[in-house]
């Protein structure tokens, strides 16, 4: 939105009308015309919600020490799957973005770095809350296993904050990553995300990018231990090169993993066995979290082969998109997955938005809704896909489980536009 | 002894230097890297990708 204060000034608003709120800081800069452009952050206090969001079972916790109802403890799941999506139908997208002369700015404000190191011990705290209630109250067995439920995806919320710092290139973030990520145990993210999923995104041959007519369940069995098995021997191989062993004191895998060891541990030995299925549970539902981020965010897409038979650098068009406001503001603009990937190194708060990307119908607690019920999901994202301009309804240039991939081309192939593939 | 640049990123890779991180000692010529060497910061660039500077 633009607004012009005076002939010289622009004030640039990134979030819906401006208020004429002037306390909210701002940023200057001048266009390559030399023309003033005073930039206001309107999502600036809402980044907050990022750092809120995963302390959600404590609200469950609470509500159940007020009314004695363990009903409560499910709580987040109301709030998270049903209140979201809602959220993300009514306040709709937000397509705004910061122009490009404040983004250094906007970038070295240590405000936004800060709320992502806010949050890392908060996750810590989740967690040993979430356990301390499990071990130690009364509670039926489908409240202790819900409880589990909610705090795994909490902590699966704390891999999209190792995801947010582990793309930056300071020791001290990268460090944080590597902390957060311990929370699910999946210290290996770190490694499989930006050496391997970003390196191998939307083509056959990445465990973490979801194929059409794959379901998530399917997916799922791919993706956990393909992504490990990825993470593990890019680790080795650097190490390797370093004439150390796989199992060395540098292996940042094991680095993160140890510190998992040490918190998990502690909860057995403070609450006892009953830590045991609290935990595994917890894991699963963390590992879930992510395993359904992945699958929404490149299914189907492909990078195609160039001369050179290397894969095209990866396009704004390989990835999903969703400009939901609400799920954005809680996850840190991973929504705005194109220009990440694009752009992996690109601080949240100037992640942007463009125009004809392929797009998600919700945010992305909704759409995990709708890939939960295959169906429905293939229902919705095949046509969509099929849509896109750089698809043009043309399988050979979609990523298909090739276990499908007969089906698929029965079903959507056309000689004219398949090509010979689409006679098989 | 030369530098190259990562387009996306910035990443240096400099001869003199290597990457210790990387396991890539002191004199390693970028000639040599890999062929499937990506940028080791944004992974999205590739060997040939890189700028001498």
């Amino acid at each position: 939105m633009y607004a012009l204060e005076d002939g010289h000034k622009k004030t640039i608003i990134a979030w819906h009308e401006s208020t004429g709120d002037h306390a909210m800081k701002g940023y200057t800069a001048a266009l390559p015309s030399g023309e003033a452009i005073h930039y206001i952050d309107r999502k600036r206090w809402f980044w907050l919600l990022s750092v809120f969001y995963p302390l959600q079972p404590f609200l469950g916790i609470w509500l159940h020490a007020e009314t004695g109802n363990q009903a409560w403890l499910l709580f987040p799941l109301f709030t998270g799957y049903v209140v979201a999506p809602i959220l993300d139908m009514i306040l709709g997208e937000d397509k705004n973005n910061p122009p490009e002369e404040v983004v250094p700015q906007l970038d070295a404000d240590f405000y936004y770095r800060l709320l992502t190191y806010a949050v890392v011990p908060l996750h810590f705290v989740t967690l040993i809350g979430a356990a301390w209630w499990a071990g130690t109250q009364d509670l039926s067995w489908w409240a202790f296993l819900g409880l589990a439920v909610v705090a795994g995806i909490a902590s699966g919320l704390g891999i999209n904050t190792g995801h947010e710092l582990g793309h930056k290139k300071s020791r001290l973030e990268r460090w944080l990553a590597k902390i957060v990520l311990a929370v699910p145990v999946y210290g290996h993210f770190w490694i499989e995300h930006n050496r391997g999923h970003h390196r191998d995104v939307s083509t056959p041959e990445d465990p973490a990018s979801a194929r059409m007519g794959e379901s998530i369940y399917r997916f799922a069995i791919r993706e956990i231990p393909g992504a490990f098995l990825r993470a593990w021997a890019i680790e080795k191989e650097r190490l390797e090169r370093r004439g150390k062993s796989a199992w060395s004191t540098d292996n940042q895998i094991l680095q993160s993993m140890s510190l998992s060891a040490v918190v998990q541990l502690g909860l057995l030995i403070a609450f006892g066995w009953k830590m045991i299925p609290f935990l595994v549970v917890h894991n699963i539902f963390g590992w879930w979290q992510l395993t359904s981020a992945n699958y929404i965010e490149h299914y189907g897409l492909l990078r195609l082969k160039d001369e050179n038979g290397k894969f095209e650098r990866c396009q704004p068009h390989h990835s999903w998109n969703s400009n939901h406001i609400f799920s954005n503001l809680v996850l840190f603009h991973l929504e705005r997955h194109s220009d990440h990937h694009a752009h992996p190194l690109r601080r949240y708060q100037s992640l942007r938005h463009f125009e004809d990307l392929p797009s998600l119908p919700n945010g992305y607690f909704g759409s995990y809704l709708l890939a939960y019920v295959p169906w429905l999901w293939y229902w919705v994202m095949d046509k969509k896909l099929l849509a896109l301009p750089h698809v043009n309804g043309d399988l050979d240039k979609i990523n298909i489980d090739p276990r499908r991939k007969e089906m698929i081309y029965r079903k959507y192939g056309s000689p004219e536009l398949s090509g010979p593939a689409g006679q098989q | 002894m030369t530098d190259f640049k990562c387009p996306e990123c910035g990443y240096v890779f400099s001869e003199d230097a290597g990457d210790e991180h990387e396991g890539y000692p002191p004199g390693t010529s970028f000639q040599s890297l890999p062929d499937d060497y990506v940028c080791p910061d944004c992974s999205v660039r590739y060997k040939e990708d890189f700028e001498q500077i």
